[in-house]
């Protein structure tokens, strides 16, 4: 086997947690960080709840030109990206910036920034000709999101390969899967990897308003978001970002590293069937786990755990579930699964990348996060979803997937790095 | 055991030409296909000038119900993966569907598809906006799209890294295929020129305000003033040679043999920039001595700053007029995620000929050492190839491509 992958650094800002510790407490708390919008007022819109983050770019030490020319999701990403750099410790240990790569995901990019800006230049959507005297600058940076990998280049000193990786809802999985193989292949040693998305915006609520894709459930917005559950009607807009240190096991150990966990196997596939529907089989979510075991050298029955994309959508929860009892089989039913985004909703391309920080961090804790709002079961998802409380339990290798628009299915296989077979 | 990934299919649509033959006619000779904007009244804002795709008539090629769900740059894209195919003498429904993939690049994603979108939020009300919003405009679309049409489940990907994506998306292709992918389909397609889009890349301070099309963008020239962006690109089919060559592969266009990426410094930090490093990896890569090389299809900004960087970097690695420089995208544009892919179907076109096409419009400034080919077009023995891409804020990508036979 050739070079192995470990995470030695860990940056999470999502709704209701700012920092991974505050991050982890939300989750084994089971509590959750969805609510009324706030950053506009949605009256006019279907669905008006998503999980919003209370962000003040002040507060993580971003300059004022910072602020000024960064979208809100580039924003996040420098915020994690020095969270998870501080906590590898590697500055400290010195790196070299030429080996030394940034991969940050994104769906929708400055999507944000887009929608205010057009506001602006178009006067209110008056203008065909929108007029550029009162575009600003960073409108370029907005046009274009690889923006964000500049930012996060500059803000930690790399300047080995960068790029933006977007495929949609996976982007958070398929960033860190490329960063892996770029050090897998010796490309570069360290990566600073990740993903994040900030789309509560008008723009992204009507899109998904008027495909039905988010719930309605506006009664009740901190119960909104019910994955696996048998009443769920849609997902939950979240916001956040979460970025790794990724590094060469054998490096990481030399310069005695803190090792959350080995990134053992990855693949993504494609369902080739519709840009925004499934297939209720689950056949190429579970052909991408497949490959990611087989890259792991390890068998679904090693897994301790499994955190699902559970976007609480009807469609998607039977997907994934049936995509699970083909890759795993009988072991499906006595491996936990949960969706943390029934607790921080569903940062699009950012969520892969929580959901990856919420893997290694149960395996810190041995700790399994739960499914909040988990009450009424479904006959067609019938394993264990983990309701309502997080649940204490070895944790030494982990399963997590995502799903999303264009038909990508990606899975990646987290493991404690002595767990692995060398 | 050979582990050459080569280019057995093109698709391309430019300024000037739809489709390979119609595309190189005009390219060899260095057909200048800029001029006015005429996608809307550009009058009013300081830059008028572009390289837009005219004659395509996408009723002609896609199916109806695809149409009002697709941005222009994803019909472009579209038919362009349907030409690959053909240029390939590949049906997809002949090879095992988990086999095939597309990694795409992408730089704004359907822009055009979200302004419209974005009009009626604001003017009309949340409720008007398209259900196609949700998909139509984002970076995924293009890979998402084309696998869906051609029913590839292999792995696949989108990257963004400005102007420089396309060399990366190859790369990326070329990693999928010695991973076992039997065909992956890579390159990419940008069309933004629509007055929000259009906005936002005058924003960026590096456009050209010439109204004279062949005096507007000039990269190496002492009259450089910035570029003119083009719409179009190009998709471009992998295989393993071994593949290739077992199912009696038509065209087998070059090697992509190397592949470099780097970032800049931060500004400000007096550092060299990381361009010659990215061409250092790059053929380093390829296992080629710069002396091997026998052309370079240069990213040719368009600003005096970038100009010399690039100069500077060309130069340190090969000398001074070490090797041929050429910029066909003076003839189209700056064509964002497409731009690469173009050059790299131009790079392996101009060894297929032996002839290297022109960087039309433009003057050779005396302050570069480059040996920049410049109005007719130069025969010449060609086998290793050099494409060079940059992005806005400090992406470098080289890719070398070379001679199957």
């Amino acid at each position: 086997m050739g070079r192995r992958v470990v995470i030695t650094g860990v940056g999470v800002l999502a709704p209701g947690g700012i920092g991974a510790k505050s991050f982890w407490s939300l989750l084994s708390e089971g509590r959750t960080a969805t609510r009324r919008i706030t950053f506009f007022d949605p009256s006019s819109f279907r669905s008006r709840v998503a999980a919003e983050a209370d962000f003040d770019p002040h507060l993580h030490g971003l300059t004022p030109q910072e602020i000024r020319r960064m979208d809100r999701a580039a924003q996040f990403a420098v915020v994690t990206a020095r969270e998870a750099l501080a906590d590898s410790g590697l500055e400290l240990a010195g790196f070299d910036p030429h080996r030394t790569g940034v991969t940050i995901g994104s769906a929708v990019g400055a999507t944000t920034g887009l929608d205010d800006e057009y506001r602006v230049v178009s006067d209110g959507g008056a203008l065909d000709l929108v007029d550029h005297t009162y575009a600003p600058q960073h409108l370029y940076n907005y046009f274009v999101p690889s923006s964000f990998s500049a930012e996060v280049a500059w803000a930690v000193g790399a300047e080995g390969p960068a790029t933006v990786v977007s495929t949609g809802c996976t982007s958070g999985l398929d960033s860190v899967g490329h960063a892996v193989e770029l050090i897998r292949e010796g490309t570069a040693d360290v990566m600073i990897a990740g993903a994040t998305d900030a789309p509560i915006s008008p723009i992204t609520m009507a899109c998904f308003d008027a495909i039905k894709a988010t719930t309605p459930r506006n009664d009740d917005p901190e119960h909104a978001s019910r994955p696996f559950d048998g009443t769920r009607n849609g997902f939950v807009l979240g916001e956040g970002s979460a970025v790794f240190v990724l590094e060469e096991l054998a490096s990481a150990q030399r310069r005695g590293a803190h090792i959350y966990a080995e990134i053992a196997g990855y693949a993504s596939r494609c369902n080739a069937f519709h840009m925004t529907g499934l297939r209720p089989d689950g056949r190429e979510m579970s052909e991408a786990i497949n490959v990611a075991l087989g890259e792991a050298r390890m068998n679904g029955d090693q897994i301790d755990y499994i955190n699902a994309h559970g976007s609480g959508t009807k469609q998607n929860d039977r997907h994934e579930t049936a995509a699970f009892k083909l890759s795993l089989g009988d072991h499906a039913y006595r491996t936990p699964v949960s969706s943390i985004k029934s607790m921080v909703g569903h940062s699009l391309g950012a969520i892969g990348s929580i959901e990856i920080a919420a893997s290694v961090l149960a395996m810190e804790h041995d700790m399994v996060p739960p499914t909040a709002n988990l009450h009424t079961p479904d006959p067609e998802c019938d394993l264990d979803y983990v309701p309502l409380t997080a649940r204490e339990q070895r944790t030494d290798a982990v399963l997590t997937v995502g799903s999303g628009f264009g038909g990508f299915q990606s899975a990646m296989v987290l493991a404690r790095p002595e767990r692995s077979v060398a | 055991m050979s582990v050459k990934t080569v280019i057995t299919g093109i698709g391309v649509a430019t300024a000037n030409g739809l489709g390979v033959d119609e595309f190189w006619a005009a390219t060899r000779v260095g057909k200048n296909a800029i001029g006015r904007v005429t996608r809307f009244d550009a009058s009013s804002y300081p830059a008028r000038l572009a390289g837009e795709v005219r004659g395509f008539e996408v009723s002609e090629h896609l199916p109806s119900r695809l149409i009002p769900q697709t941005d222009r740059m994803t019909q472009l894209a579209l038919v362009a993966a349907d030409c690959a195919f053909e240029d390939a003498g590949v049906e997809p429904g002949n090879i095992p569907e988990f086999d095939m993939g597309v990694v795409t690049a992408s730089t704004s994603g359907g822009f055009e598809f979200g302004q419209n979108e974005l009009k009626k939020l604001w003017s009309q009300g949340s409720q008007y906006v398209s259900a196609y919003q949700s998909f139509a405009w984002f970076y995924a679309v293009n890979s998402g799209q084309i696998s869906i049409r051609n029913g590839m489940k292999g792995p696949s990907g989108v990257v963004v890294s400005d102007h420089a994506g396309g060399l990366d998306a190859i790369a990326q292709a070329r990693r999928q295929i010695r991973k076992g992918s039997k065909l992956i389909f890579s390159g990419g397609f940008d069309a933004s020129i629509c007055p929000w889009g259009w906005v936002a890349q005058v924003a960026g301070g590096r456009l050209s305000t010439s109204d004279e099309p062949d005096r507007a963008y000039l990269p190496f020239d002492a009259a450089a003033n910035g570029y003119v962006p083009g719409e179009g690109g190009a998709l471009l089919i992998l295989e393993d040679i071994r593949t290739a060559r077992e199912r009696g592969a038509e065209n087998i266009y070059g090697e992509v043999a190397g592949y470099g990426a780097t970032f800049d410094p931060k500004p400000g930090s007096g550092r060299e920039p990381g361009l010659r490093r990215a061409i250092a990896v790059a053929l380093a890569d390829a296992g080629v001595e710069a002396g091997e090389v026998d052309v370079v299809f240069a990213d040719a900004a368009g600003s005096p700053d970038l100009d010399r960087q690039e100069a500077d970097a060309i130069t340190a690695v090969f000398g001074p007029s070490g090797v041929p420089v050429t910029a066909p995208k003076t003839m189209i544009g700056r064509l964002y995620s497409g731009a690469a892919p173009v050059d790299v179907v131009s790079a392996v076109l101009a060894i297929r000929e032996g002839l290297i096409p022109p960087t039309t419009n433009v003057e050779l400034s005396p302050e570069y050492d480059l040996d920049l080919v410049t109005g007719q077009p130069r025969t010449a023995s060609v086998r290793t190839a050099l494409v060079l891409a940059r992005g806005v804020g400090g992406f470098n990508s080289a890719v070398v491509v070379r001679a199957t036979g």
